[in-house]
């Protein structure tokens, strides 16, 4: 063994190598002080662990990004953990780059002879936040894709190259594949390649120059081995464990909605270290964008670059004291400022709600399909009634109708609904209400409509308001089984409980008494075709019938009051009606309770 | 130091030249990938956006009488580098019957490219990110509002009586003027 590292040190010299490496002297000993650099270096090197594995998980395209994440968070093992480290190991690299900043600036560590190696630590900060700008597009969903729609949008009003700029960030003119494949070989080629050439000059630089000592402490000099390594150790695993706390703590990164540029994202907030940006650009009203998105934060970089050279002068280092500190204070006051208004901005925490919500049932959604299908997961979430019947019942259906009272989106409104509520339509509840006499003409059911002067009205409001005990009994079977046609899914459970009063019910509405088939179409019994056909009501089938044509015989016929023939008139696909009937109906996958 | 090896002072001319050749022939070894490399990133330099034309989007009855806006997809052929999407939903504009007809407008604010959201009470379009307002018309409402310029109206035409189609367009970003992306 003694012989082989000895040929190998005589062909290599890795000896001498080594030796200068660990045996670096530190005047007055290793100190905690000196831990902040090491603990960089390590987070930099807890990123590069992780994010090739990652990287040997994740699919750069815009029908893989936001999937092959997926795999990763919630199918591969640790997959979490692995993405949680490596989003928050980012987070705790600016901190502790910060950090190290403002003690080579308070100790004067930047100072001649060590402008060069400062300003290759400024080139670190700004590659670092490189990468994460980059790296927070890469999973593809809403949050991620709008932020960086805002960050280069703000390259777009660079004067002159601007648009160029924009067009080869995005690789086109609209983000998609190319977008993703750019970022990625920013993300994971080009920035760490300079992080690494950058790291390794700056380590030189710093041991061609020594460490700054403050204070000539009494203490005798000490060697980076080990005394000093063992602080740096500790410190890392300290930095690592804080990370690992937080991971844990959180569940790991989050990973949102698909990336649609088709639906809005209220929620679009940059990571938090970009806050300020994000705070700083509401001050600048139209005409200013570019003082505040480009001139005044150059020039604050400038000044920052400049600060080796402003020491020269006499108060020199004062002066660098106060504009570094300044540019701290700003950037915690505009970080405050942007969560206070976040905060008290109900809209905004709707907006987050609503985002947590949709990341819940991406979860829920790919479980039920059991896996993404091929279209990815935005054809999932486009294909469930939980999600889009609101949109589409708010766009195409509260005109007129009301769910609940609201548009479908929860949005109140203030005029009288036109036609009913369709909260619960098909349920044995709907329908004990629209045979009340009390309620059929209030705007809850038929009052906004002409059949307030209908026939049906006349029954409601003369006939049934004057049953007897025996009568209204019999009605409430009549309820049952015409409320069974429906087969609603969250009624099954009664429907097949009461199938003999079911059964019941469906005979009375063909009797004297109740008689329902006077007008009404009823398996086959009906005297006039009158009103709509009550076989299969409120089911599947009836509903996408009548948002096809409401005028058909089988529906409202001559007596439809004003309902767009949805289907015939090409308003809706029959996709779009079928979301907005299951959403009705409530036929939608849900979560069994307690696992997935 | 030996007499064999020549140093500047034996042959100057030769080593002048020798040093050219090499950087030229290096250079022109280098350049080659530099330059490949260069055209190609390049490319999205050349690529123009595919122009939707104009989309059918709604029928008239479904744009709200009370002037209030509605969101709507467009659905267009999308061509996203090597992938061909046939029908796709594109992108989203607002419709809402103003005083001289219908108007459209892309959802995207023209300060930074947020999705403008409409307030809660329908009384004006709101942007989510950096708090651009403007009034149901599409007008900048607030003098502090970022945007550089009112919500980008696109072209309506009403076909057949009753059809919606709409010119789908993008705008660049962050500027007082509405210049289209193409």
């Amino acid at each position: 063994m003694r012989a082989l590292l000895e040929w190998l040190d005589d062909r290599t010299g890795f000896r001498g190598l080594l030796r200068a490496a660990l045996f670096e002297r530190i005047p007055g000993g290793a100190r905690w002080r000196y831990v902040w650099g090491s603990t960089l270096t390590f987070a930099i090197f807890v990123q590069f662990v992780t994010g090739l594995v990652l990287w040997a998980a994740y699919s750069a395209n815009a029908q893989g990004a936001w999937e092959s994440v997926y795999f990763i968070e919630h199918e591969m093992l640790g997959g979490w953990v692995l993405r949680g480290v490596h989003h928050y190991m980012a987070q705790a690299t600016i901190i502790l780059l910060v950090i190290h900043l403002m003690q080579v600036v308070i100790d004067g560590a930047y100072r001649a002879p060590r402008e060069v190696n400062f300003w290759f630590g400024l080139g670190l900060l700004f590659v670092v936040l490189g990468l994460s700008l980059s790296g927070y597009l890469l999973p593809w969903d809403q949050k991620g894709f709008w932020a960086t729609k805002v960050a280069t949008s703000i390259a777009a009003i660079t004067p002159v190259i601007g648009p160029t700029l924009q067009q080869m960030l995005v690789g086109g003119t609209e983000y998609g594949h190319h977008t993703l494949t750019r970022f990625f070989a920013l993300h994971a080629g080009v920035l760490p390649g300079l992080l690494m050439l950058m790291i390794v000059a700056h380590v030189y630089l710093f041991r061609r120059h020594g460490v700054t000592v403050v204070k000539k402490p009494e203490a005798r000099d000490g060697f980076f081995w080990p005394d000093q390594v063992l602080r740096d150790g500790v410190a890392s695993l300290a930095v690592m464990v804080a990370v690992l706390v937080v991971v844990f703590a959180t569940g790991g990164a989050e990973l949102g909605a698909p990336a649609d540029p088709t639906e809005p994202y209220a929620a679009a907030r940059p990571e938090w270290y970009f806050m300020f940006l994000f705070q700083w650009l509401k001050y600048f009203p139209a005409g200013w964008e570019i003082v505040g998105a480009h001139l005044i934060p150059g020039f604050v970089v400038t000044l920052l670059v400049l600060m080796p050279i402003f020491a020269r002068a006499r108060l020199g280092h004062r002066l660098n004291l106060a504009l570094l500190g300044s540019v701290i204070v700003g950037i915690v006051a505009l970080t405050t400022l942007a969560y206070v208004e976040d905060g008290a901005d109900p809209d905004f925490a709707a907006a987050v709600a609503k985002s947590d919500a949709l990341s819940e049932r991406m979860n829920a959604l790919v479980v039920a399909a059991h896996g993404i299908p091929a279209g990815g997961g935005l054809s999932l979430l486009r294909s469930d009634p939980m999600t889009q019947g609101p949109a589409l019942f708010s766009t195409h259906c509260s005109s007129c109708h009301r769910v609940d009272g609201h548009d479908g989106l929860g949005g109140l409104l203030t005029d009288d609904p036109a036609a009913a509520d369709l909260a619960g339509f098909g349920s044995r509840e709907w329908l004990t209400g629209l045979l009340d006499p009390e309620r059929f003409a209030t705007p809850e059911y038929f009052g906004g409509t002409q059949h307030v002067r209908g026939r049906m009205s006349r029954v409601v409001q003369r006939a049934i308001a004057s049953f007897g005990p025996e009568q209204v009994a019999e009605l409430g079977l009549v309820v049952k089984a015409l409320s069974a046609e429906a087969a609603l899914p969250r009624q099954a459970a009664a429907d097949s409980v009461d199938r003999a009063e079911i059964e019941e019910g469906g005979r009375l509405m063909a009797t004297e008494r109740m008689n329902c088939t006077r007008c009404h179409l009823f398996h086959g019994v009906n005297q006039e075709l009158e009103g709509p056909q009550l076989t299969g009501w409120g089911s599947r089938e009836w509903m996408l019938g009548m948002l096809q044509n409401p005028g058909h015989v089988s529906f409202y016929g001559d007596s439809n009051d004003g309902m767009p023939a949805f289907g015939d008139d090409a308003i809706l696909t029959e996709a779009q009606m079928g979301l907005i009937v299951d959403w009705l109906r409530q036929d939608w996958y849900e979560v069994e309770a307690g696992g997935r | 130091m030996s007499e064999q090896i020549p140093g500047p002072e034996h042959a100057p001319r030769r080593r002048f030249l020798a040093g050219v050749a090499a950087v030229v022939i290096g250079g022109l070894a280098g350049l080659a990938p530099l330059l490949s490399g260069a055209v190609s990133l390049l490319d999205p330099l050349r690529r123009r956006r595919a122009d939707p034309g104009v989309a059918l989007v709604t029928k008239l009855a479904v744009i709200p009488k009370d002037g209030s806006p509605k969101k709507f997809t467009i659905v267009a052929d999308q061509v996203d580098a090597w992938t061909t999407h046939a029908d796709a939903p594109v992108g989203a504009v607002y419709l809402r019957r103003g005083p001289d007809g219908v108007q459209a407008f892309n959802v995207v604010c023209p300060h930074a490219g947020c999705f403008v959201g409409v307030a809660p009470d329908k009384s004006r379009f709101a942007c989510p990110c950096h708090k651009s307002s403007f009034d149901l018309d599409g007008v900048i409402n607030d003098p502090r509002s970022p945007s550089p310029r009112n919500m980008d109206a696109l072209d309506v035409e009403i076909r057949n009586g009753d059809e919606v189609w709409v010119r789908f367009q993008s705008f660049h970003p962050g500027r007082a003027e509405k210049i289209p992306v193409l």
